[in-house]
């Protein structure tokens, strides 16, 4: 499978582009039939009530889930699946709703699984240790070092992170991702459980990525405001099926996503 | 106060990143490798050789085999006496074929066949996990032990279905074989541990122990930044097979000399025992590997010492409240200190930083 090259799409052209994407476990329809676009450099939000397939979605698009009909366009190459591989090597990176980080790891060992794929020296070198290994070793721990100074991450590089609290849970798998230094970074949930202050915080890291590093950002999140406030475009799905796409302020008015989430009355 | 790492700045990535990070543990471990290389040969005997020195350190590459594997992987294996047999039946048929040949790479190229056999029987892993995985890998340890009794080609058709190992010297001295003196067997030993133990800890601190790591905490998330799962598992069940491999073939070569394969290697001699170092020392610990092989192998010896001589038991009797004592230590490790040695120790060093301040 060829390498679609993200860098070389302009901003704001379409990055990813699904098409008519359905997912079925069985006889449960996770998605039915659901197309939208994500362009280069945006902040887009994909909700909808629980259930509705929005990490289904996630996994179709970083290649977990193989979609049963529909085409996935990933920087202009057409796709009927994508592989987990693949998009890690493609720029495409995620977090997870439930946080699967490394337990046993610290926080640095953590982010410094994110450089993994750019690491090429093999196993001989890396045994031996002389040299060019070391010196790998040294450039990736500098990027590292920059995602723990732009995370706050400094007091607990060496603690295993299976005992740090959950919202630096949070924040170090948001390091892990950028650690890998994504063109795309799809983020399950990034601020579920949080207070308002910790919220604030990933908002403000999330919008610091997006705008400073350019990164597309591709965002599954329950709080209305923060989706309001940082996202560019916005789809809504409701039973697996697009129930509705556009600016916040066109969901915000629009009938059958108030619908979804408020209930229908009967008369 | 002892143990103090205040002062002790890093300046470079390098440093922070060193194998030995403080001062303190630089020169602990200098102290050790003076006393290993420079004093031990020269006071070794033949009962601290046989009973000691040698079985721990083989023991001790064994154990780091296996904690590549289990420990740092997370795949559990019970193969370990199998994969042992293959190193040791290697060595045989390469010693028989190459006469000429120097015993250090004899045993290295053993390394490598076991390592071919590992990734055979690592295949399994990819499909199943956990305690399914370490009955598939029980299945190596009969298969392979079957196939070294049942293949007359193995043991060269002798009657017994013994092998026995002819004498190679390195730089003219024996270092197998009947004649070889204590110095010569505990130095080679020393050396390849020495050696390869340096080498698993490099790979365990760069790319490739990461990649294990993450495979063993969270393989959903591994596989989506890229650690490819079946390379991953198939690389730490080769390296793990090669160390086994080079223990099996030092176990049969340097230490016993003459093996019977269903003997040497049954499960219940090497498997349980080779796993149980790694449990009692610490998963996922280099130290671990050492101290675990250390308790393993001198706790047989130490009680005999203390219930036959000391309490003037008969030998006999002594032996059963042996396996009852393991067993009981087995359980008390398991849960008051799931960690094993290795947590004990860095407890230690904690305690020893504050001392004499008990905050």
């Amino acid at each position: 499978m060829s390498l679609a090259d993200l860098k070389k799409i302009p901003y704001g052209k379409t990055a990813i582009e699904l098409k008519n994407i359905s997912l079925a476990f069985g006889g449960v329809k996770a998605l039915t039939d659901v197309s939208f676009e994500v362009k280069k450099g945006e902040v887009f939000a994909i909700i909808g009530p629980n259930g509705a397939g929005k990490s289904s979605m996630l996994n179709v698009i970083n290649g977990f889930y193989k979609p049963t009909s529909g085409t996935i366009n990933f920087a202009g190459i057409d796709r009927s699946e994508m592989e987990p591989e693949l998009a890690a090597k493609s720029g495409i990176a995620r977090t997870f709703q439930n946080i699967a980080l490394f337990k046993g790891m610290s926080t640095l060992d953590n982010l410094m699984t994110g450089r993994l794929l750019k690491q090429k020296k093999n196993f001989l070198m890396q045994a031996l240790y002389f040299g060019p290994v070391a010196k790998e070793e040294e450039e990736h721990r500098e990027k590292v070092e920059r995602v723990i100074d732009f995370l706050d991450l400094q007091s607990i590089r060496r603690t295993p992170v299976g005992s740090l609290p959950y919202g630096l849970q949070k924040r170090v798998e948001l390091g892990r991702a950028l650690a890998m230094e994504p063109e795309i970074l799809l983020l399950d949930e990034p601020m579920a459980g949080m207070n308002v202050e910790e919220k604030q915080d990933m908002s403000r890291f999330v919008l610091t990525v997006n705008n400073e590093l350019k990164t597309t950002i591709v965002l599954i999140e329950h709080d209305m405001g923060v989706v309001m406030d940082i996202s560019d475009r916005i789809v809504v799905l409701d039973y697996g099926k697009k129930i509705g796409s556009g600016l916040p302020k066109e969901i915000r008015n629009n009938k059958a996503v108030i619908d979804a989430y408020l209930g229908v009355s009967d008369d | 106060m002892i143990y103090k790492e205040t002062g002790q700045y890093k300046s470079s990535y390098k440093s922070d990143h060193a194998i030995f990070p403080l001062l303190q543990d630089k020169i602990a471990f200098s102290t050790l490798m003076f006393i290993a290389f420079l004093i031990i040969p020269f006071v070794i005997n033949s009962y601290w050789e046989k009973a000691i020195l040698v079985p721990f350190l083989i023991f001790s590459l064994a154990a780091i085999g296996l904690n590549i594997l289990t420990g740092y992987c997370g795949q559990v294996s019970l193969g370990t006496g199998g994969f042992m047999a293959v190193g040791a039946f290697s060595t045989y048929k390469i010693m028989t074929y190459f006469p000429d040949m120097n015993i250090m790479i004899i045993i290295l190229i053993s390394g490598l066949i076991t390592a071919a056999v590992g990734i055979i029987f690592g295949l399994p892993s990819l499909r199943i996990k956990g305690f399914y995985l370490a009955v598939a890998t029980l299945a190596s340890q009969f298969f392979l032990v079957w196939l070294f009794n049942k293949v007359p080609w193995f043991y060269n058709y002798s009657d017994t279905g013994q092998i026995t190992v002819s004498e190679r010297t390195m730089f003219g001295i024996p270092v197998t074989g009947a004649e070889a003196p204590s110095y010569a067997t505990y130095l080679f030993c020393l050396v390849l541990v020495v050696v390869l133990s340096f080498a698993a800890k490099n790979l365990i601190r760069s790319k490739m122990g990461r990649s294990w790591m993450a495979i063993r905490d969270m393989d959903i998330a591994a596989e989506i930044i890229g650690v490819p799962p079946l390379k991953t598992k198939l690389s730490a069940f080769a390296i793990s097979s090669f160390y086994i491999g080079v223990a099996g073939a030092l176990y049969f070569a340097v230490f016993l000399g003459a093996i019977e394969v269903t003997e040497s290697f049954d499960i219940m001699t090497i498997s349980f025992p080779v796993l149980f170092m790694i449990i009692i020392g610490g998963l996922g610990s280099m130290l671990g590997s050492f101290l675990g092989a250390a308790f393993v192998v001198t706790l047989p010896i130490g009680l005999k010492f203390l219930m036959v001589d000391m309490v003037g038991l008969s030998a006999v009797t002594a032996k059963h409240f042996e396996i009852t004592i393991w067993g009981l230590l087995m359980i008390v490790f398991l849960i008051v200190e799931p960690h094993g040695l290795a947590r004990l120790w860095s407890i230690a060093k904690e305690k020893l930083r504050r001392w004499p301040f008990p905050y």
